[in-house]
């Protein structure tokens, strides 16, 4: 019966953020069928550690398991990926001839962001999503990836720029050619 | 302010994480400044375009419903297997059967069973407080608020301290029901971690607080004072805790 009840509570407190779990699961993994292992994996843990949780935020929480679910899969599944050196040209802007008609297109166009966001690297990806999909706060974000919130700012900011960069180049400032 | 100061001040203006006094700054700024205003006005776009509904990735139905099904089937308790098909069994693996059979006794029989139902009763309720909004009955950070809350209502005075000067603050207490009695249960608090402190009368000899034991992650920390018997269960380390024990027995 206890069980049961265990069950309820989860069901309405941390499965209504399903869609989030697997959204952040999509963007990580980058395919239908691991990102469903995963958020599936995910949800089975959380439920299993669920007699432990006791913040106010179920979302965080979930999305924390997705993360480490997703970390966990990707050292057993694929080999270690090169971590990407970045230059750090601060505060450039990325193109300063698109005239405001490029931009328009460039960010419009949904195929061609979703292309441009799926090949950052991934640590700058899961701050990207949880940020502007997630609507999350620096600070929630640095808690659930357990990141000083320092870093949480320098890795949005390289992913945005980075996104910028994609962007331009398939979109040059002379408009779509 | 000028761009050199403005410019990194722009993400955080843009995602709502800037305080009120950069805000009024960099809203001065930014009317004089064509390139900074750029680089908002981008940012914003750049923004905006990764939160078209497109890009977001709902979990499927067929998902939900797996993860359902696949919930059910942890909670629901397997069948109990009789006796008798168990025996009827037995032949076939009768030699490696007999062995396990005897260790599972010798095993069964060692077990301070007392002790570990107590553990988990502790455990248990532990959890049920963290769970069901049912951490408190008298909510007070004074131990002099708490400790006569509970005259009348246990048939004994239990110790309270607060011990926020030692970073453990006290947020309350709480009647819980642990080996058929009523006990206190004090509430207290280290960052994010909740610490309940069980107690009842016990054996009058003191003992100082020592690591019991490690039950589904949960620090079980155990000792006696004036003629009580405490138990603290926590997620925090094993060492805060006991830390924390030992704050509250001297």
């Amino acid at each position: 019966m206890e069980a049961r009840e265990r069950l309820q509570t989860f069901e309405q407190t941390v499965l209504p953020h399903l869609d989030a779990a697997h959204n952040l699961a999509r963007w990580l993994a980058g395919n239908d069928q691991d990102a469903q292992d995963v958020t599936q994996e995910a949800c089975l843990r959380a439920f299993k550690f669920f007699g432990g949780f006791r913040g106010d935020n179920p979302r965080a929480w979930l999305l924390s398991i997705v993360r480490n679910t997703f970390y966990t899969w990707l050292r057993q599944n694929r080999p270690p990926v090169a971590t990407v050196e970045l230059d750090d040209e601060a505060f450039e802007i990325a193109d300063p001839a698109a005239s405001g008609e490029a931009l328009q297109a460039r960010h419009g166009d949904a195929e061609a962001v979703r292309r441009a966001i799926a090949v950052l690297p991934v640590e700058f990806r899961e701050i990207l999503v949880l940020r502007e999909m997630e609507d999350m706060s620096y600070k929630d974000i640095a808690h659930l990836a357990d990141l000083p919130i320092g870093t949480v700012m320098s890795r949005l900011a390289r992913a945005r720029k980075l996104l910028q960069k994609h962007l331009a180049r398939e979109y040059p400032a002379g408009g779509p050619s | 302010m000028n761009c050199e100061q403005a410019r990194p001040l722009i993400p955080a203006y843009a995602d709502g994480e800037l305080d009120t006094v950069h805000i009024l700054e960099l809203e001065t700024h930014l009317p004089a400044c064509p390139a900074c205003t750029r680089a908002l006005q981008e940012l914003q776009q750049l923004k905006k375009s990764a939160r078209q509904e497109s890009l977001y990735h709902p979990a499927p139905a067929a998902l939900r419903r797996s993860v359902l099904a696949e919930l059910k089937a942890q909670t629901r308790t397997e069948p109990k297997r009789s006796f008798w098909s168990w025996l009827r069994l037995a032949p076939a693996f009768s030699g490696a059967a007999i062995i396990c059979l005897a260790a599972l006794l010798t095993v069964t029989l060692n077990r301070p069973s007392a002790h570990d139902q107590l553990t988990q009763e502790l455990v248990s309720s532990h959890i049920r407080s963290l769970m069901a909004s049912h951490t408190l009955d008298v909510i007070s950070t004074d131990q002099h608020t708490v400790k006569p809350w509970f005259n009348g209502r246990v048939d004994f005075a239990p110790p309270v301290k607060d011990l926020a000067a030692q970073g453990f603050p006290l947020i309350g207490g709480r009647l819980d029901y642990v080996q058929n009695r009523t006990v206190a249960a004090l509430v207290f608090q280290r960052n994010k971690h909740i610490i309940n402190v069980f107690i009842w009368p016990g054996i009058a000899k003191t003992s100082a607080p020592a690591t019991d034991s490690i039950r589904q992650g949960f620090n079980l920390i155990h000792w006696s004072q004036g003629g009580m018997t405490c138990w603290a269960v926590s997620d925090l380390n094993q060492t805060e805790l006991l830390e924390f024990a030992r704050d509250f027995a001297s």
